[in-house]
């Protein structure tokens, strides 16, 4: 049987909804067998694969680089599922949003702090003018809610989606925070 | 509940409540709620009318015990195809109200993305997480994501009051709090200041909280706040339970006596 592709990234959070995926505890031994991860924080691979069935994506949208790649990612997903509230909403990443980026950098690296009022321009990617939630770049076909989701919300997810099926997620599987 | 013996105060209503309101004046009239006949007294609201009756009908802004304002307009229901505010619209005789369609559940939508996306609701780290009514009301009606822009509006936050907090990026202005303070408490402190995306809850003339001589310190505000907009001290990210049916009792039992 042909595994089915899953991929999964990790933008502006804080890797919470990556420890819940974990969480599946041993829905992942099942899991695994239907799956194969071609692309994750915790595989060694570089560049985003082609031809990938399903991509989780973790984080909101917040510098150039998520920009870019998150395009290449929805090129090549035939699903992408916003996983977690950064993701869906923004979520605390988004808090910076309403300062201006100047300022942001000046406060965290700041004269009276440890780097001296060195901002750094090189090999970091430029922060975005505003950190937005992944839909408002690219189509998003699920949202998976909560900071972060419920293993079992992933898991059902997950699940229905192998099985051909739309997952149907309702009441308190909808809950934000 | 006694719908026809209700007092109500000031804000915001005629004089119509007066007139139906007293002993004698009220008949049943007869409407109908998504195709089921229903016999209530004049005077009622389609709200009160289709709760009483088994119907959901959405609400943030309602709290029973408090004059309804329409301010949320979460509640909307279809009357002879006029989109109005079930909350604030009186019972007529052979009215037809549909509480529920397509069309109904896309605004309800549609408005509640919109009250999300106007200040900065952070589920996570809120100290109302796991007991706020605009959280549950999501889940209600199934919001997966708010596809309106969202505002980032930059607000303050009033902590000068030695009991409890005012956080503007989590208010939905849904004018609970200078409802109570008014009406149950009669204070008076909460007032609503600004208009469009610049409206704000204030205290007094929009002087600190703390400053507000006319505060009782009562905590009624705290109760029947819906979200984690006014919440006491030294509460962390999901630890503040209110209890807005207090407000509620309260009301009944003064009209009881």
């Amino acid at each position: 049987m042909t595994k089915v592709r899953v991929a999964t990234v990790w933008f502006s959070g804080c890797a919470g909804c990556h420890m819940s995926f974990l969480d599946l505890d041993e829905l992942l031994i099942d899991l695994a067998e239907r799956i194969e991860i071609v692309k994750s924080p915790v595989v060694d691979t570089k560049a985003f694969p082609e031809n990938v069935d399903v991509t989780l994506i973790e984080g909101a949208i917040g510098n150039e680089e998520h920009y870019e790649l998150v395009r290449e990612i929805r090129a090549r997903s035939k699903i992408v599922i916003a996983l977690g509230d950064c993701a869906v909403t923004g979520n605390v990443p988004a808090m910076r949003n309403g300062i201006p980026v100047k300022e942001i950098l000046e406060g965290v690296y700041g004269k009276e702090r440890t780097t001296n009022g060195t901002i750094p321009t090189e090999v970091v990617p430029a922060l975005l003018d505003r950190v937005r939630p992944v839909h408002e770049v690219i189509h998003v076909d699920y949202f998976l809610h909560g900071c972060p989701p419920p293993a079992a919300v992933i898991g059902k997810a997950l699940l229905a989606l192998l099985d051909g099926k739309t997952p149907e997620l309702t009441g308190r599987e909808l809950k934000f925070g | 509940m006694n719908l026809s013996v209700r007092s109500r105060s000031c804000i915001g209503m005629g004089s119509d409540d007066i007139k139906e309101g007293g002993k004698g004046l009220v008949k049943d009239i007869t409407i109908r709620i998504d195709d089921k006949e229903i016999s209530a007294p004049s005077g009622s609201t389609i709200l009160e009318v289709a709760k009483a009756n088994g119907f959901y009908i959405p609400t943030l802004c309602h709290l029973d015990g408090l004059t309804d304002i329409g301010a949320c307009r979460m509640c909307v229901v279809s009357v002879g195809g006029k989109i109005v505010t079930s909350c604030t619209t009186k019972i007529t005789e052979g009215m037809e109200v549909i509480t529920n369609s397509d069309r109904l559940a896309e605004l309800r939508r549609l408005n509640l993305e919109l009250i999300f996306a106007e200040r900065n609701h952070v589920c996570s780290m809120c100290v109302s997480n796991n007991h706020c009514e605009l959280q549950d009301l999501a889940c209600d009606l199934g919001m997966q994501h708010v596809e309106v822009p969202y505002a980032y509006p930059r607000l303050s936050i009033d902590a000068t009051h030695p009991k409890f907090i005012v956080d503007h990026n989590r208010c939905i202005l849904c004018g609970r709090c200078v409802r109570v303070c008014a009406e149950v408490e009669g204070a008076h402190v909460w007032g609503i200041a600004g208009r469009g995306r610049e409206t704000l809850v204030i205290t007094e003339l929009g002087i600190d909280w703390g400053d507000a001589e006319t505060c009782t310190d009562c905590g009624k505000c705290v109760e029947v706040c819906p979200t984690g907009a006014i919440v006491e001290k030294g509460k962390a990210a999901a630890e503040m339970e209110k209890h807005p049916q207090l407000v509620t009792t309260l009301k009944e039992r003064r009209e009881n006596d």
